[in-house]
């Protein structure tokens, strides 16, 4: 476990017992207690989950709003002051780079969260295309981030900061202040539940986490690793960027349309997009689940009448619903819910079958 | 670290108690621990034959998938049907309700291939760098 990177929690975590894992090159909580109980706490309760490996850039300058709408996918004119957009950094072939989240802290100033996995050849990218008034800055180091998601979020988040955090609205954030200095609470996550990211100086990463546990007990916050991360986001069909999207896959292909804006202007794989949307699109990703007994797990091949037709590019056991549930690129004549293929696991032909996603739907 | 006295144990993390030429067979409570909790377990029918060292079933976690390897070679009596609805017993009594298999053993010598607890714990101590 050497030459890993730590965040600034990384003793936090040890102190509560994880199981640390190698992730990307940083050192990382997979688990506490235990994978199904930390899921569960954020779909009933709230968890907090350490994401400071998560890469933060600052653009700020004049031109900074054309540098991201060079570069990104979505309409980046259309967020408001203290408004975050889902998004993607795109090749001249139309294959993610990147998915990422913008935020807009003022008119020529923006906090981009990017994969930590991605986070150099992110800064490259950008930074080839920077031109004119606008600086880039990779400020990770400088910045914790911390997620509390689950239902019971926003009265926790609300005590811990003294915020009034009720007119914050799902995608917008609020500055804040932490001992004079800038931090953000942003209405985000990667769960599904109601949830707030607090962006803050690495410093007062360990008090704020904490103030959290504490303030948090009465409500049964439970610290969550990377797996409940996964279990979760996988129920609400979020991509992982090196498994579900790629730079072989396109927006249209992993169901992401909604966030290419065609009539913004010109942006980096515009060109290739708008052909493969007249043309249509071969493959879909689509949503799964088992109908034999099994779990089928990431990288598991395919088959449409005996014959590979790709792989599952995430598969996991499903805690909510209590079954084996993945996604998978497949032709798209028989990508639609209802439709029957086979996954084979560990040498066996399990069959699986097309569902509607999102797997998990709020009860609230 | 629970590892009952009484048992034989494989450097795969399993677990057998044997009364007569019958064997119960399990996986320990550090396998349990390593796995976390486990949501899924395929074992084969009662008849089939299981062979020293060879894989038989599977235990699934969240995140892992870990094969379970028979300690001897024997018929398979009885399968644990309980831990088809309730894979969780396996993390709250690995050595009790969780067992997995009955086996009647082709052959008593084989035993003596195995790890005492007094082996399986040394050796657990060295795999994990205590």
């Amino acid at each position: 476990m050497e030459n890993l990177k730590t965040t600034p929690l990384h003793n936090t975590h040890r102190q509560l017992g994880a199981r640390m894992v190698d992730f990307v090159g940083w050192h990382m909580p997979v688990q506490y207690e235990g994978a199904l109980a930390e899921h569960q706490a954020v779909r009933n309760n709230v968890g907090l989950f350490d994401v400071s490996h998560m890469g933060r850039f600052r653009i700020r300058g004049a031109d900074a709003l054309p540098l991201l709408q060079t570069v990104t996918c979505n309409n980046v004119a259309k967020l408001a002051q203290g408004q975050a957009q889902y998004s993607a950094l795109l090749n001249e072939r139309g294959t993610f780079i990147d998915d990422i989240v913008i935020n807009r802290i003022s008119d020529h100033d923006f906090l981009v969260c990017v994969n930590s996995s991605n986070r150099q050849k992110d800064y490259d990218w950008i930074e080839r295309h920077r031109k004119g008034d606008v600086s880039l800055s990779d400020d990770s180091e400088e910045y914790a981030q911390i997620a509390i998601q689950g239902p019971k979020s926003q009265q926790l988040t609300t005590e811990v900061t003294g915020l009034d955090l009720s007119p914050v609205r799902f995608y917008w954030f609020t500055e804040w202040k932490v001992e004079g200095h800038q931090a953000f609470v942003a209405r985000t996550g990667y769960t599904g539940e109601d949830g707030f990211e607090i962006y803050l100086p690495s410093n007062f990463a360990v008090p704020l986490w904490d103030k959290l546990m504490t303030l948090g007990k009465p409500l049964g916050v439970a610290p969550a690793g990377l797996a409940a991360r996964n279990t979760l986001r996988l129920e609400m069909r979020y991509p992982l960027y090196g498994n579900d999207i790629d730079d072989t896959t396109t927006p249209w292909e992993a169901g992401l349309g909604w966030i290419v804006k065609l009539s913004k202007g010109d942006f980096i794989g515009k060109a290739v997009l708008d052909e493969q949307r007249a043309s249509g699109v071969k493959r879909l990703l689509a949503g799964f689940e088992l109908v034999d007994r099994g779990i089928a797990r990431d990288h598991c091949a395919a088959y449409l009448e005996g014959r590979q037709v790709g792989t599952v590019t995430s598969g996991s056991y499903s805690p909510s619903l209590q079954k084996s549930i993945g996604l998978v690129y497949l032709p798209v004549e028989r990508s639609q819910p209802g439709s029957l293929f086979d996954v084979d696991v560990r040498g066996k032909h399990l069959r699986a079958r097309v569902i509607e996603t999102p797997f998990y739907k709020r009860r609230n | 670290m629970n590892i009952p006295e009484q048992l034989f144990y494989t450097k795969q993390h399993e677990w057998i108690s044997v009364a007569d030429d019958i064997g119960t067979i399990g996986i320990t409570d550090h396998a349990q621990k390593e796995l976390g909790d486990v949501v899924f377990v395929d074992l084969p029918e009662p008849g089939v034959r299981v062979q020293a060292h060879q894989a038989f079933g599977s235990v699934e976690s969240v995140k892992a998938v870990s094969e379970v390897y028979s300690p001897v070679t024997g018929r398979i009596l009885e399968v644990n049907s309980e831990l088809t609805d309730g894979p969780e017993v396996l993390n709250k009594d690995p050595y009790g309700k969780g067992w997995m298999l009955k086996v009647k053993l082709a052959d008593t010598a084989q035993l003596d291939d195995l790890l005492s607890a007094e082996e399986y714990t040394k050796y657990v101590q060295e795999e994990s760098g205590e």
